[in-house]
């Protein structure tokens, strides 16, 4: 069952003190129906003021669900200096992270209040387009054709929604990336600076926002800051989602306030390791995991951080060199091989821990593993090869004992069946086109 | 004013022509791609690094004045 | 009769410097092919070879303005100082003289953009430096038909090595950039190599 059914027909309700729990995900998966909606939640509450609707979101302390955890306030504010008009606002769904279906449950589950947030949005930095940028292989399975004109009839929409399709690829939602593709140009990430807020698609300031932020800002708009800062902790205020992959092979999309502690999100009764973050994030032993919350406030000191809310249990019957070697052969051919270190060094990486995962792999992998880490690192014009390092370095680490194994000869894997998603992709290279 | 080095990664082929031309700032990484400290240039090499600038076959290098502090907080 | 012989100097000087000029013009077209592909030449460092390149176009650009300014000024035939920038207006053989006036003001064009490139960005720089593919050819056609001399002789097979050399480097450079993957394919020919994509027509 893909998890954004299993999310529509039992949504999680993770502990959480007052605030009204779920937010984001409609008991029932009623949100879609816009009747249901706008009974639940009123129509889209403009504040009529180009600007208004900032300081509330500051005083929420609402920052971005894409991966990196912004402060919004701050973009708001950068875009909203432009000439009235001139801005243009992105909602961002394409959702490249493989082990990743939390936008891909939200524009299932509550279109309407992503929808909301990218008009509240836009009024709010004084935008004259408003884009919805989805991922392409979704647009049979949401309606969000037939959602636009619905809202239409009840007059919601200020700016019309277009809605741009972008690749099923790792890197088709990097901000950069994104504003070249609906500039009508390739989902490749560009150079930087200028940053999008300044010059983005079509050369104009773009405020991007991951739709699961504009969700919430939908839900600030309307319910106040105070009532946003009732779940979570108080320098990371509010609920996310987040993956669920269970080692028992489950996947499941739920919501859950900042702050709740991993144990309570993953049995990691039966795990080795947990990935946190996605596939840019970084492992976790189990045991370590167990001791942690769901906050940067105590992932980051271990080298890990909330991200996109990817969380996976690696079961005990598998080896984390082997899933790590699949994911590091994945973001390689990710790459969009437009920068030389990033270009060479990846499917170098790649290879080596292909080498590590095997049998008794040569002590020389080590160092190269090592030197070629350092060598991409910061070098490419955006940030998959930082991400890559990063977790590779976090397997290195945490699969240490792992690496002594395969050294010898012997490996934890139980079965050959591989755990992280990780998608086909082109076997040859006549399939890359 | 202090000033850096910095290059374009996706507009740098690896021809390989600053490190030849400013081989105390530059130098060449195993697949030929400029290897650039990101320290303030000395005042005696910013001949060297100009004419690197100006030299690089696909416009790849800059040289920018420092900013005040660490580079702006990128989001992915 | 001195009159007539400072003409006929200098018009002898306005041929000579022309031919030198497609000489090192031809030149100047190979060595800038070798630059973009990365190629080397014996012994010299990069630096040197994009310093070849840049120093033999400016010669070029004096010989070509020794060329321009002894038509102009030898009253033999009548060539205005307008009719060097200004195509097709000259009274003596507008078309073939025009063509020159045309190759000359897209070498003016590359000249300046390539002097000035620090300042007006890649993208532009690039675009007019394209230019020169059409100057070149241009300043062969102006060369074999603005007078006859490079139509026999040592002259014609001057002109033929100079028209090879350049058609020659040409058919490197884009056996080179065919053997060079788009950036697309990229990534799978490197994941290939290393043996983690299976290159099509493996079995």
């Amino acid at each position: 069952m893909s998890p954004v059914t299993a999310a529509a027909r039992q949504p999680r309700q993770a502990p959480a003190g007052s605030g009204g729990f779920p937010r984001l995900l409609p008991p029932g998966g009623q949100g879609a129906d816009l009747r249901a909606h706008l009974g639940l939640h009123g129509p889209v509450p403009y504040r009529d003021t180009a600007g208004a609707l900032i300081g509330e979101v500051r005083a929420a302390g609402l920052t971005g669900r894409g991966g990196a955890a912004f402060p919004v306030h701050r973009k708001l504010e950068a875009v909203a200096a432009a000439r009235p008009g001139r801005a243009i606002v992105v909602g961002n769904a394409a959702e490249g992270e493989p082990a990743s279906h939390k936008d891909e449950a939200l524009l299932f589950l509550a279109p309407h209040l992503i929808l909301d947030g990218l008009q509240l949005a836009s009024e709010a930095v004084g935008a004259g387009r408003a884009v919805l940028y989805v991922r392409g292989d979704l647009r049979a399975r949401t309606r969000l054709d037939d959602y636009l004109p619905e809202r239409d009839a009840y007059g919601l929409d200020r700016l019309p929604v277009e809605i741009v399709w972008s690749p099923h690829r790792f890197l088709a939602g990097e901000e950069s990336a994104l504003a070249s593709r609906v500039s009508g140009g390739p989902a490749v990430p560009q150079f930087t600076p200028p940053r999008v807020f300044e010059r983005g698609v079509d050369g104009r300031p773009t405020l991007v926002q991951n739709v699961e932020t504009l969700a919430h800002l939908a839900l600030i708009a309307r319910y106040g800051p105070g009532w946003f800062r009732a779940l979570g902790t108080p320098d990371e205020p509010g609920s996310m989602l987040c993956t669920l992959r269970q080692a028992s092979g489950s996947v499941d999309v739920a919501e859950a306030a900042i702050g709740t502690p991993l144990a309570t999100l993953l049995d990691l009764s039966a795990a080795a390791a947990v990935l946190v973050g996605g596939y840019h994030g970084a492992w976790l032993p189990a045991a370590q995991a167990a001791g942690l919350t769901l906050s940067n406030a105590q992932l980051r000191p271990v080298g890990a951080f909330t991200g996109a809310g990817v969380l996976a249990a690696l079961p005990t019957s598998r080896c984390g060199l082997i899933e790590s070697a699949r994911v590091a052969r994945y973001l390689a051919l990710e790459s969009a091989g437009q920068c030389g270190p990033c270009l060479n060094g990846l499917p170098s990486i790649a290879a080596a821990m292909a080498e590590l995962a095997g049998n008794r792999p040569h002590p020389r992998v080590l160092d190269d593993l090592s030197r070629w880490a350092g060598l991409v690192e910061g070098r490419g014009a955006c940030h998959h090869p930082d991400g890559t390092v990063r977790f590779l370095r976090s397997a290195l680490r945490v699969f240490g004992p792992e690496i002594r194994l395969h050294q010898h000869g012997r490996c934890s894997a139980a079965t050959a069946r591989p755990f992280l998603p990780v998608p086909a992709g082109p076997s040859t290279e006549a399939d890359w086109s | 004013m202090p000033t850096k080095l910095s290059v374009n990664p996706i507009a740098c082929s690896g021809h390989g022509m600053c490190a030849e031309l400013a081989p105390e700032l530059i130098s060449l990484d195993e697949w030929g791609y400029p290897l650039i400290s990101g320290q303030p240039v000395p005042p005696g090499l910013v001949r060297d690094a100009k004419r690197a600038v100006t030299d690089c076959p696909a416009l790849a290098l800059r040289l920018t004045p420092m900013p005040d502090r660490a580079g702006a907080e990128k989001t992915r | 009769m001195s009159g007539i012989t400072s003409t006929t100097a200098l018009w002898y000087a306005s041929r000579a410097t022309g031919v030198v000029s497609l000489i090192l013009l031809s030149a100047v077209m190979v060595i800038g092919m070798l630059v973009n592909r990365q190629g080397r030449l014996p012994g010299l460092p990069r630096f040197a070879v994009l310093g070849l390149h840049r120093n033999l176009s400016l010669l070029a650009v004096a010989f070509v303005a020794v060329h321009v300014l002894t038509a102009v000024t030898d009253s033999f035939v009548s060539i205005s100082l307008a009719a060097i920038v200004i195509p097709f207006i000259s009274s003596y053989e507008p078309l073939w003289l025009g063509l020159g006036a045309v190759s000359l003001d897209l070498m003016v064009a590359v000249i300046v953009t390539s002097l000035l490139r620090r300042h007006i960005g890649r993208r532009v720089w690039r675009a007019v430096h394209w230019l020169a593919y059409a100057s070149w050819p241009v300043a062969v056609v102006h060369s074999i038909y603005s007078s006859h001399d490079m139509q026999s002789g040592p002259l014609l097979y001057l002109g033929l090595v100079c028209i090879a050399a350049v058609l020659g480097a040409l058919g490197w450079r884009l056996i080179r950039a065919r053997a060079g993957l788009p950036r697309a394919d990229r990534v799978p020919q490197l994941m290939a190599d290393r043996g983690l994509l299976a290159r099509a027509g493996d079995r």
